[in-house]
């Protein structure tokens, strides 16, 4: 089955910087893909080279088996929902969604009666008549959504779709998002620097930084196995111990990754590690407490359930943790 | 959603004119900036520029004094005439009035961009704005004319004055070496008068602009940590203003630099640059100290505006 | 400046701020006064008497009547040259990043920031090298130099305000270029587009400086109100002149107003 995009060794580079660098990349159709990563990571700029805004300076990319580079935008059966939802404030909601069609010709009725339905699937019929000044910001997004949608675009790009949302919004359009993204069968790219987000919305996640994918690989597989630094670091704040504790602990590694709330404290059996350290910090975060204790001068942060007792700033105390829990990298 | 289903990932060229050629702009848009900035550029550049410069080039010419015809020899004498005590007395007037002008324009604008930027709201926003752009648009002319009739001998502020039992102020006033005269409308007083009339508009808006940027909470965190109004005032609001004088006295200055209408109908006979060059291309038929003349207020201007630029006063306009 | 909303400004900065405002006012509204006086021969204040006889003696004037067809003819073309000119200087500036956008902003500046009687000899004397002999079009040319940047910069202002992302979305959604500047870029630029025309023709219904220097024979208004203050003749009429100029460029600048008042302003400093 041909990938619904690809990505083959592909560059952007502005002058001497180097946005995306020999990136390659392959996104299955009917994929929830999330690119995520910090701000400069790159991330934003191959959904640009997806969508056509953005030309490659070096390298080959295809959609659904089709050369892009060198096809404008307007020509791309690919739509995108904007970071700032990008609504044209002088036309009206069903003016709105409906601009795709008319642009291409479609007959006025015709198009009036899609625009109704798509923001109907996003939950906001009757909606067409008002302008995109009097909508709340969840409502924007969800016109900006079926805007994107009414075009049956091959590929849907989400340019950090929820990020001017607040938390509750959020997370009922995580869902939502997801549920659609099911129902259409549409291939969905989306970028977020949230790792929450990626994590609970995306079949597959790419990691990016400084202008290459770190790695790629379902939630578990980043969240549980990050291969660098960098990923153990981004996604989820893992503790990454060095090569001298790894030696202490017995296990050859250069590196090792280590989440938080795999570590136990005070109690130790059979099977397991152990760390011996001292108590530096503590807070209380609600469902848990976060600990930080130093381990023979490497810092190492446990994440304690709120049910269990918490330790003494100054107190001793022995870290243990399964061998399956820690995950070997090869440190650059 | 019916039958609305798109066969193709990559649609094909429209074959349309208008198509093809988006199509050839999207890809070359060097070829766009061109185009769009092509006819400005050539304008600016060939009616403006090459004017500015050939005026600029002829002030390296001289005048033959016998025959009053321009020889066009590479020369600096026309510059050495400027130096000439007359012509560098007319220099240092027209540049002090400018200054005065200024600082003036700076001090009467102070207090409405204040209040427009910080207590005006809702309607009297918009009265303020109002109030100040129609005196800013309004005839120049005109403006100049009204001043005529107030300073006339037999005009308002005389009759005001008489009025009041003040005319032994007046009076006095116009007494008074290098600033009085005959009437206001033959002094310096008068020129100054409607100087600032007609340029200190220009310096409001760009003050107001500089303080509408000045967070509220800042002069909040002033108050907060013990400033008096006036030290807020002093260490908070004027140096965060400053940029915004800076860029309305690009305005005033520059306007009163160049100006030869206001001194010619209100004032004394003393020329002012603007003046002496258009009497030089005029009646004197000198084109040469004329765009000599005109070099002092391009340069003048060049050494503010880089000036301007490094304190940023850019982003106030 | 949002706080402090309910404390009011100090006594005396209200008096200065009222002051000033006053000061920019009371002398327009003289104008208004002295059009309807009866007095022929001086400035005399107040006035003897009030009279509307000068109206019917301005109607009857075709020496008026011919420079305000000059002005209004000239402010017509300088406006349309501006519009084109800086609507193109605008687009390039703010919706594409090329090297030397500064010197473009300068150059569109030059001309306004520069005194008037530089551009006025820097023409005249083009003119006179080039043997162009001065008539309308050569009072248009200078016109149009220093109307570009009314144009240029309202529309850079609002070209601001229409993100790059709407053209973006627009591309995106299927418009090709010519597609989104009709539906897209066009409606949300088109009333700060009118608001510099309008101002664009104030300016150049009101110019004189320039004027004097490539208007040769012909005068418009402010040309024929210049020789009537360097040496009045006719007071009366030139009162009621006078009136009508300051009412005829209070419309376009109200209407300026009116079409930009949501979001940016008139850029008044560019005049």
């Amino acid at each position: 089955m041909t990938a619904a995009v690809l990505f083959e060794n592909v560059s952007r580079h502005f002058g001497a910087v180097k946005a995306v660098d020999a990136v390659d990349l392959e996104i299955a159709a009917g994929e929830f893909f999330a690119m995520l990563g910090p701000s400069g990571s790159g991330k934003t700029t191959c959904l640009r080279l997806m969508a056509g805004f953005e030309q490659p300076t070096g390298g080959h990319i295809e959609i659904f088996g089709e050369t892009a580079e060198g096809v404008p935008p307007y020509r791309r059966s690919v739509n995108t929902v904007f970071q700032d939802y990008a609504l044209f404030p002088h036309l009206s909601i069903l003016d709105n969604v409906a601009y795709g069609l008319m642009v291409k010709g479609i007959g006025k009725e015709e198009r009036r009666k899609a625009a109704e339905d798509a923001l109907a699937m996003v939950k906001l019929p009757g909606y067409g008549q008002r302008r995109p000044g009097q909508l709340s910001g969840g409502q924007r997004q969800r016109v900006a959504l079926a805007r994107a949608l009414v075009n049956k675009p091959k590929v849907l790009l989400l340019d950090e779709p929820l990020g001017a949302l607040d938390l509750k919004l959020r997370e009922q359009m995580q869902e939502e998002l997801k549920t659609l993204q099911k129902s259409l069968g549409i291939t969905f790219v989306f970028v977020t620097h949230d790792q929450g987000e990626a994590l609970s919305m995306a079949d597959r996640i790419a990691v990016f930084n400084d202008g290459k994918i770190q790695q790629l690989g379902t939630p578990e597989d980043i969240y549980k196995r990050p291969q660098t630094r960098f990923v153990a670091d981004f996604v989820g704040s893992s503790n990454v111990l060095s090569s001298a504790t790894c030696a202490r602990l017995g296990v050859p590694a250069k590196a090792a990754s280590l989440r938080p709330e795999a570590i136990a404290i005070g109690t130790s059996w059979a099977e397991q590690l152990s760390l011996p350290g001292t108590v530096t910090a503590r807070s209380f975060l609600g469902a848990t407490n976060r600990v930080s204790v130093d381990c023979s001068g490497e810092k190492i942060i446990v994440a304690s359930p709120a049910a269990m007792p918490v330790p003494d700033i100054g107190a001793e105390v022995q870290l243990a943790f399964s061998r399956n829990d820690l995950h070997l990298m090869e440190e650059a | 959603m019916s039958a609305l289903v798109t066969p193709a990932t990559i649609l094909p060229n429209r074959p349309s004119l208008t198509g093809r050629l988006s199509d050839f702009l999207w890809k070359h848009p060097h070829v766009l900036l061109a185009i769009l900035l092509g006819p400005p550029v050539l304008w600016l550049g060939i009616i403006y520029l090459g004017s500015l410069f050939a005026l600029l080039l002829q002030s390296f010419f001289s005048i033959d004094d016998f025959s009053g015809l321009i020889n066009y020899e590479f020369t600096f004498a026309t510059y050495m005439q400027l130096l000439s005590d007359a012509n560098f007395d007319i220099i240092v007037r027209t540049v002090t009035m400018a200054a005065v002008v200024t600082i003036f324009s700076a001090l009467i604008a102070f207090p409405i961009a204040y209040y427009a930027a910080r207590y005006a709201k809702g309607k009297w926003k918009a009265v303020f704005y109002l109030g100040i752009m129609l005196p800013l648009w309004s005839s120049y002319l005109v403006k100049i004319y009204a001043w005529k009739l107030i300073l006339a001998k037999e005009g308002i502020l005389t009759w005001a004055f008489t009025k009041l039992h003040l005319l032994w102020l007046l009076d006095g006033w116009l007494s008074l070496p290098i600033i009085g005269g005959n009437s206001l409308s033959v002094s310096y007083t008068g020129t100054f008068l409607v100087f600032v009339y007609v340029w200190m508009p220009f310096m409001i808006l760009p003050i107001q602009a500089a303080l509408e940027r000045v967070p509220g909470n800042l002069i909040e965190a002033s108050s907060d940590l013990g400033g008096t109004p006036q030290q807020t005032f002093r260490h908070v609001l004027f140096p965060l203003a400053l940029p915004g004088i800076v860029a309305g006295s690009i305005f005033t200055f520059s306007l009163t630099l160049g100006d030869y209408i206001i001194p010619q109908i209100v004032g004394s006979s003393r020329l002012f640059i603007g003046q002496a060059v258009y009497a030089q291309q005029g009646t004197a038929g000198n084109i040469p100290l004329a765009a000599a003349f005109t070099v002092v207020p391009i340069v003048i201007m060049g050494l503010y505006l880089w000036m301007a630029k490094r304190m940023g006063a850019f982003d106030a306009l | 400046m949002r706080s402090d909303r309910s404390a009011s400004a100090p006594l005396g900065l209200k008096i200065a701020a009222i002051g000033g405002l006053a000061f920019l006012h009371i002398p327009i509204l003289l104008i208004f006064l002295y059009a309807f006086t009866t007095e022929e021969k001086s400035y005399q204040f107040p006035p003897p008497g009030l009279t509307l006889q000068w109206f019917a003696v301005t109607w009857n004037r075709p020496d008026v009547w011919a420079a305000l067809t000059l002005s209004v003819k000239v402010a017509t073309i300088a406006t349309a040259i501006a519009l084109v000119l800086g609507t193109l200087c605008a687009a390039a500036v703010s919706q594409t990043r090329f090297f030397g956008r500064e010197t473009i902003s300068l150059l569109v500046i030059l001309p306004i920031a520069l005194p008037g009687i530089i551009t006025g000899i820097a023409l005249r004397s083009a003119f006179s090298f080039a043997d162009i002999p001065f008539s309308f079009w050569t009072i248009v040319l200078g016109h149009a130099t220093f109307c570009i940047v009314v144009v240029y910069n309202n529309a850079v202002a609002r070209f601001r305000r229409v993100s790059g992302s709407l053209i973006e979305a627009s591309m995106d959604l299927g418009a090709d270029g010519f597609q989104t500047f009709r539906h897209i870029i066009l409606p949300n630029i088109g009333t700060a587009l009118l608001a510099g025309g309008m101002l664009a023709f104030a300016l150049s219904f009101d110019e004189v400086i320039v004027t004097t220097f490539t208007g040769g024979q012909q005068s418009t208004l402010p040309i024929w109100m210049l020789e009537e203050l360097i040496r009045p003749r006719q007071r009366p009429v030139t009162n009621v002149v006078a009136m009508v100029v300051m009412l005829v460029t209070f419309l376009p600048i109200l209407a300026a107003y009116y079409l930009t008042r949501d979001g940016d302003q008139i850029a008044g400093a560019g005049k």
